[in-house]
């Protein structure tokens, strides 16, 4: 006997979640089982979908005209500029982000003083945008070092965002320790816990907007590093912003991140509901099958656990999320070995300029028309497989800005189709 | 060009292009340096050495989100490693101690650092080499690790231990002399242990009977070769005998034998509290039983989710025993090898239970299930069934983490921690709690004073007509 489910989805991450939601709200009895808690804690929580075109143009207006120009071989080509509009129609009902009145991408300042050309951002970002012309003051805290606001104004006011911004340091109050996780932040906001500052004990979030409020110069919005809340975000910005009479915003900052994190439980959630299972903890090692995967194995303290499905979809992760693995040998997908192209000679790999045009960038699964990986001689490698997210090659997110809108345009064609041709 | 260019040359940086650089496994009768000698201890050097130190892990220490003086894994597990090596005379901090062991570092970790590993070993390391015999709280945490002991004997006489451990004036002395909180109240030792009840009822050849009986009522072959062996572990057997009961029963229905093998404690609670001499004995009573079993062709159960977890990841991690990484791989949680072994899914949505169980269930997820993959099973199941309700109480720990909420310094951490649960179970529509693991049932029952169920006892009732 093994575990069984009509469609199985490997990976926990943009892309599987996406995929596993997908092929359940159409219906099917999913399965998503991923090799650890989802990574979407190590991501901004900004949902980008083509910040810029392949050869740097950018950064880009209108996201979804450029993605008909886009090269053969891009996963946003072979999906199409549909899947990517439903895929975030979905994301749009089960979060609670804004940027789907519009095609435009919008400009969201980023913590290192940047702006991002982005598709969709959490609620709690909006009163933050660039394109907005009011004055901004950006706060950061002595102790987390994650978000410098001084720092971070700087760049904004010299790339010439059309508003004034300045930042300050003031002093988280409570006796926190000066290596307090995220999460401490988060917590004590959320839970409004007592905390002593200037020698008497009040609420954590009163005691925040009074250690801000000197600071204020009529600003309308005041940006913080996000950590206000976990569970309660949109509360806790609210009392801040009532408090110091303003609009409170979060700015995104680097993992372990609180937006991801959000994001993270947003996304399980609309999961559990659609009535999937989800397993995390335990990688899948290998599988069964020839032209067509019959089991897959996970593996559990040396334990190996069958699990059968009638369709798979392979969402691992590209090669930081070890979906893609490389050696001086050569470029490999470790659970079904999936042919990844990639040249011979491994100094080709790379190009010497640090920023340069790195053909590791795109190192991933090619496929089909469907999304089922396709071996050496382009045939497919098996009927039932497909891929998404960043195991796909072709394309260069960091670059491009497209990480996200890949994972989850793919991850939403993978798992309907999924579910479309499982038994 | 820095002074510390390691090349030495000095030369244009593009020279060497095209030429492959020194491939160590190239020369015929290269013998690698050893940098790092043998040592009979676990080698954390390569999880130390895998940490980016992206602090994931902390942001999933449940300790951590309200102690502000608890530093979090990421420096108890590498970054503590790392100042070891560095000095000799480093001695480990005693906020190590603060740690609860619930793992949840090990499921978070992206780099497959073994933090809990690190966290035993430094644990243990601490009470072996900072810690004073004669202290309270060595005596403390030795009696609280040692819970089996005092069971086995409470147990003899459970009318009277249960009196006089809920007695005022004891946990009164308890909490002032041992520092054992008084707040909680003790659990209470059944009238027939576990064991004794499957002794009476006629153990093994009472099982194989059952067992075939059921087989045949399935239609399997009467002689299949359907075995298991029970860890039911200390509470199951000493305080929740209806849930080993229960366990027994499920199985039996499904056409197991089942067998009860020696055993002792699974060495969580000393685990926990670095009691790595006292773990290491119960360990090779433990390993020796399920070793010798999996070679007959027996996969070890446990119904407890720390023992489950002890047996498969902390023994391979901790101890060198002859058959560990057998034990190990060949022990499951009950549900899970029903899973695996059974169409346990079909049989659970085409049973219902009558109103004589409780109908809304609010569940708890126990961290060591959560690291064996196990957060939603219960609810997965049970969502299926006729008659009944299940919701989730969130994703927090239940803060007691086995020992660690009995001690009255860690009380109000404890209870802190847990806060998030008890809100959720008192939002959820049931008012009977759920989980698998025996402490979170305590601090699910004392902190909204609900009624806790475990899987299988639900389970027997939908699937064991003479229950």
């Amino acid at each position: 006997m093994a575990i069984d489910s009509a469609v199985l989805v490997i990976g926990g991450g943009l892309a599987g979640l996406t995929s596993a939601l997908a092929a359940a709200r159409a219906g099917g009895d999913v399965r998503l089982v991923s090799a650890k808690q989802s990574t979407l804690r190590n991501a901004s929580g900004l949902v980008d979908v083509l910040g810029y075109a392949p050869d740097g143009t950018g950064p880009l207006i209108d996201p979804f005209e450029a993605i008909t120009s886009l090269p053969e071989g891009h996963p946003y080509r072979t999906v199409g500029v549909d899947a990517v509009r439903e895929a975030l129609a979905l994301f749009d009902e089960v979060t609670d982000y804004c940027g789907g009145h519009t095609d435009r991408n919008a400009l969201v300042p980023t913590h290192g003083g940047t702006v991002k050309p982005t598709a969709r951002y959490p609620r709690g970002v909006a009163a933050g945008l660039a394109s907005d012309d009011r004055d901004a003051l950006l706060v950061g805290f002595e102790s987390l070092l994650d978000f410098d606001a001084p720092l971070a104004a700087d760049p904004l006011r010299a790339a010439g965002v059309p508003f004034g911004v300045r930042g300050v340091t003031v002093g988280f109050p409570g006796d926190l320790r000066a290596d307090a996780k995220v999460t401490r932040y988060a917590k004590l906001l959320d839970v409004n816990d007592e905390v002593g500052a200037n020698g008497r004990s009040r609420a954590a979030r009163a005691a925040l907007a009074a250690a801000v409020e000197p600071h204020l110069d009529g600003e309308p919005r005041v940006g913080f590093p996000a950590v206000l809340g976990d569970d309660r975000p949109g509360e806790v910005r609210r009392t801040l912003g009532e408090m110091l009479g303003v609009d409170v915003f979060e700015v995104p900052t680097g993992p372990p991140s609180l937006p991801g994190l959000r994001l993270e439980d947003a996304l399980f959630a609309a999961l559990d509901a659609a009535g999937a299972s989800i397993e995390t903890g335990n990688p899948v090692v290998d599988f069964e099958g020839e032209g067509r995967v019959e089991a897959v194995y996970v593996e559990k303290n040396g334990a190996r656990i069958p699990y059968t499905a009638d369709q798979y979809v392979l969402a691992t992760g590209g090669l930081v999320g070890k979906g893609v693995e490389s050696d001086r040998e050569g470029v490999s997908e470790p659970v079904f070995d999936c042919h990844v192209p990639h040249p011979a000679d491994r100094y080709d790999w790379f190009d010497e300029d640090a920023f340069g045009d790195h053909a590791f960038a795109g190192f991933g699964l090619r496929t089909d028309a469907q999304l089922r990986p396709l071996t050496a001689e382009g045939t497919v490698e098996f009927d039932n497989l497909r891929a998404a997210g960043a195991v796909l090659g072709g394309y260069d997110f960091p670059a491009e800005k497209s990480g996200s809108g890949v994972s989850l345009a793919t991850g939403y064609a993978a798992g309907w189709a999924a579910t479309q041709e499982a038994r | 060009m820095s002074d510390a260019d390691p090349s030495g040359s000095g030369a244009d940086p593009d020279a060497g292009r095209g030429v492959e650089p020194t491939d160590p496994g190239a020369d015929e009768g290269f013998e690698p340096v050893d940098v790092f000698p043998d040592s009979d201890d676990f080698d954390l050097r390569p999880g130390s050495d895998s940490c980016y130190k992206c602090s994931t892990c902390d942001t999933n220490c449940p300790v951590a989100e309200v102690d502000d003086d608890f530093p979090g894994p990421k420096f108890q597990g590498p970054e503590q490693w790392r100042l070891k090596q560095n000095e000799d005379d480093y001695g480990i901090d005693e906020s190590v101690m603060d740690c609860s062991n619930c793992m949840r570092c090990d499921n978070a970790c992206p780099a497959g650092v073994p933090l809990s590993q690190m966290h035993n070993t430094a644990r243990g390391q601490y009470v072996s080499d900072e810690m004073s015999r004669f202290s309270r709280k060595y005596l403390r945490n030795r009696v609280l690790a040692n819970y089996r002991l005092f069971a086995r004997l409470g147990s003899k006489v459970p009318r009277l231990s249960n009196a006089l451990l809920n007695n005022r004036a004891v946990q009164w002395l308890n909490e002032r002399l041992l520092g054992i909180t008084g707040e909680r109240e003790f659990p209470s030792f059944a009238a027939e242990t576990f064991r004794e009840w499957w002794t009476a009822r006629g153990g093994a050849a009472a099982s194989r009977e059952h067992a075939a009986t059921a087989r045949e009522r399935r239609g399997e072959p009467r002689d299949a070769d359907k075995r298991v062996a029970y860890f039911h572990g200390c509470y199951a057997n000493y305080n929740t005998p209806e849930v080993a009961r229960a366990t027994v029963r499920v199985f039996e229905w499904f056409g197991y034998e089942v067998a009860v093998p020696e055993q002792g404690c699974s060495g969580t609670p000393m685990f926990a509290n670095g009691m790595l001499g006292d773990a290491r004995r119960h360990a090779e009573t433990n390993v020796a039983s399920l070793s010798a079993l999996a070679e007959r062709g027996y996969d070890a159960v446990a119904s407890c989710t720390s023992c489950s977890m002890a047996l498969r990841q902390e023994y391979p991690e901790l101890f060198d025993i002859d058959g560990i990484e057998a034990a190990a791989a060949h022990t499951f949680e009950a549900v899970e090898y029903l899973r695996i072994h059974e169409d346990l899914r079909d049989a659970v949505a085409d049973a219902e239970v009558d109103d004589d169980s409780a109908a809304e269930f609010v569940y708890h997820a126990p961290c060591h299930a959560r690291n064996q993959g196990l957060a939603r099973q219960s609810l997965e199941l049970f969502r299926e069934l006729d008659g009944v309700d299940i919701e989730d109480a969130g994703d927090s720990c239940s803060g007691i983490s086995g020992t660690y909420g009995w001690k009255a310094d860690k009380y109000e951490t404890s209870m802190a921690i847990g806060e998030e649960m008890f809100d959720h179970m008192e939002a959820a529509a049931g008012e009977t709690g759920m989980t698998e693991c025996p402490t979170c049932a305590m601090q699910m029952e004392h902190g909204t004073g609900y009624e806790i169920r475990h899987p299988l006892e639900l389970l027997e009732a939908a699937l064991v007509d003479d229950g």
